[in-house]
């Protein structure tokens, strides 16, 4: 009997905290497959960060930090400037990534840190029980917009892929879905192409990963992965906002 | 073989710290600092080292947690605002336990303050400064020669505790010249004990993990008791002060850094006028060094804290005496320096309390 499907290698064999339905954990095996089949796994240091995926330590394979709310990137920077035979990435949520570490995100990416930034985009703060996120649509109701994100109080959400595809360094940066078996491959090229960008020493790559959060949106899994079609992608369109040459 | 040479104070951190095999570090900019990261700039990558200018302090302390967790010797430096910055960062080192050396040229506060040499950070350096039960080892130097000693002092006591380490200095020490000599030679650092918990990645062994974040109770209770343990073990094995005269003195000065340096032109000008004057220079501000003084205060012989501060450092002195003798405390603010003159007249008043008030009955100021 030939095996089709297993556990990557850069995956523990742990049960996770996830919500059931959460997305989450689709995106953290797309990480590990990237990073078997890369055959990186014995030099991958991942950074995990504050929010829902604070314990992605304790579920990658590999050698892990844990940084500050919105500070991986400079993390990242830290252990990529002391073992550039490393592979780095950190795996951040739009809370942690877009709002509080606005500054370290965009400066690892304006220096062209060899990194790689797995952002995991759900439109809200998900370990504090669903608060508004910057990235949380207009309209949207969160804990801390009952009646819906008004866009005269605060704002519109930030669209983090374009806003970093504008600077001069990034090797790489695209948006992705995981809400449906299409989506979760390209998924997965763009994941691959990220790390690629960093072991060929081309540059930062990013992708932007946009994902479910069951819970707080107040919906059933498969709800909840229409309302990322439906809602989430017309505002956060996927695609490549930029590669290098040979990238991929 | 040992080189002297005539360097800035600031300098002298630098290239102590390239000495002790510093190859990483990480800054921004402000006064009265940057001749550390200028120096560093310049010189690390002489080395084969990595200088990196950070968006901001806090990116930078963030940057010396990543680094310090992939196991290498690192610096950052900063002044005081820049400090406050960074003690979020600082907090998650001590939780990590990762060792890592914090400059901190001292500057006048409260918010931007002033950039003249102050002492008023001691309290956040030496009680902790970021949230939750840690402590730095704190160095006070008071001299270039010992702003380069020190420093390379500090990144041996990192990682002998796997601790942050802060040399706390102030502007005058960073700007004032005077010859340094480097005895030792400098640290090899491939033949650095290695640090085997550090993600250098996972190649041929379990996964380590950095990491401040304990959710059970049991766990965490677990780091607070061996970070206690450790900070235990500092007091007694790492304790340093210079005691200059104590043993006949009719007066103790307690002064640290460039106080200290005011406070022997003062006990000099007081021994000249038939005073007996000592003096008690902490070097290390955590762990203090309580049992010095608590030892010389049996004696009952009254204390004059110094201090570029309002009062901070005269705390720790009055937990360590308890009452056994009088302490009293004179400061300045603002950039101001008390002059011989201005200690010498507080001494004289302070034996003149001596001599009318019993023990521990003496006014404060
Ligand atoms: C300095 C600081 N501020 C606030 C928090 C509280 N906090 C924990 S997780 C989080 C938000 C996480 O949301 P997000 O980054 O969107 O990730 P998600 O949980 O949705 O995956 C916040 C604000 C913290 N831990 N540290
Ligand atoms: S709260 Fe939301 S983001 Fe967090 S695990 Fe649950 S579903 Fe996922």
């Amino acid at each position: 009997m030939t095996r089709v499907f297993g556990r990557p290698a850069a995956l523990a064999d742990v049960p996770t905290h996830y919500c059931p339905g959460c997305t989450h954990g689709i995106i953290h095996r797309l990480v590990a497959e990237a990073i078997d089949e890369a055959g990186v796994l014995d030099r991958a240091v991942g950074v995990a960060p504050v929010g829902c995926s604070v314990l992605a330590y304790n579920y990658f394979n590999c050698d892990m930090q844990q940084a500050a709310h919105g500070r991986a990137p400079a993390v990242a920077t830290g252990i990529k400037r002391a073992r550039p035979e490393c592979v780095v990435f950190s795996y951040q949520g739009d809370g942690d990534l877009a709002s509080i570490g606005t500054a370290e995100i965009i400066h690892a990416a304006a220096r062209g840190e060899r990194i790689t930034v797995i952002f995991v985009n759900n439109a809200i703060y998900g370990m504090t029980g669903g608060q508004m996120a910057p990235t949380t649509l207009v309209g949207q109701k969160t804990t801390t917009s009952p009646r819906g994100r008004d866009a005269a109080l605060a704002g519109y959400p930030v669209r983090m892929a374009e806003l970093l595809a504008a600077l001069e360094s990034p090797a790489y940066i695209a948006r992705v879905s995981v809400h449906n078996p299409a989506n979760i491959n390209r998924a997965k090229r763009a994941i691959q192409k990220a790390f690629e960008v960093q072991i060929k020493d081309q540059g930062f790559g990013f992708v932007e990963v946009l994902s479910s959060c069951p819970t707080n949106w107040g919906l059933a899994p498969i709800e909840a992965l229409k309302w990322v079609e439906e809602h989430m992608i017309p505002y956060y369109p996927l695609g490549e906002f930029k590669t290098v040459e040979g990238a991929g | 073989m040992s080189e002297r040479l005539l360097m800035k104070g600031n300098e002298a951190v630098g290239e102590a710290a390239i000495r002790a095999g510093c190859r990483l570090f990480f800054g921004y900019p402000i006064t009265p600092q940057n001749e550390i990261p200028e120096y560093m700039s310049r010189r690390l990558p002489e080395v084969g080292g990595v200088f990196l200018q950070a968006e901001s302090e806090i990116a930078a302390i963030n940057m010396v947690y990543g680094a310090a967790g992939a196991g290498a010797r690192v610096m950052t430096s900063s002044s005081s605002p820049g400090i406050s910055l960074k003690m979020e960062g600082i907090s998650y080192i001590a939780g990590a336990e990762l060792p890592c050396v914090i400059v901190n040229m001292v500057r006048g506060g409260p918010g931007l303050g002033g950039i003249q040499p102050a002492q008023s950070d001691y309290f956040q350096a030496t009680k902790g400064g970021g949230h939750g039960d840690y402590r730095m080892l704190v160095l006070a130097p008071a001299s270039v020669q010992e702003m380069a000693d020190c420093t390379a002092d500090a990144f041996e006591l990192a990682d002998k505790y796997r601790n942050p380490v802060m040399v706390l200095g102030d502007g005058a020490l960073g700007q004032m010249m005077e010859p340094v000599t480097f005895s030792k030679p400098p640290v090899s650092v491939s033949e650095l004990p290695p640090k085997p918990w550090a993600t250098t990645g996972a190649r041929g062994r379990a996964p380590n993990i950095v990491n401040s974040l304990h959710l059970e109770n049991e766990e965490l209770e677990k780091l607070n008791l061996r970070l206690e343990a450790k900070y235990r073990r500092m007091k007694s094995e790492d304790v340093r002060a210079e005691v200059i005269d104590c043993d006949d003195a009719d007066v103790i000065l307690v002064a640290y850094g460039t106080m200290s340096r005011v406070c022997r032109s003062a006990a000099n000008m007081a021994r000249s006028a038939g005073l007996r004057v000592g003096i008690v220079r902490p070097i290390t501000l955590f762990p203090f060094p309580s049992e010095i003084l608590s030892e010389l205060a049996k004696k009952g012989v009254p204390f004059l804290v110094v201090e570029l501060s309002l009062g901070q450092m005269v705390e720790d002195v009055k937990l360590a005496v308890n009452g056994a003798s009088p302490v009293q405390f004179y400061g300045r603010t603002g950039g101001f320096l008390p002059t011989p003159k201005e200690i010498l007249a507080r001494m004289e008043s302070v034996l003149k309390d001596r001599s009318q008030a019993p023990c521990g009955a003496v006014p404060e100021r």
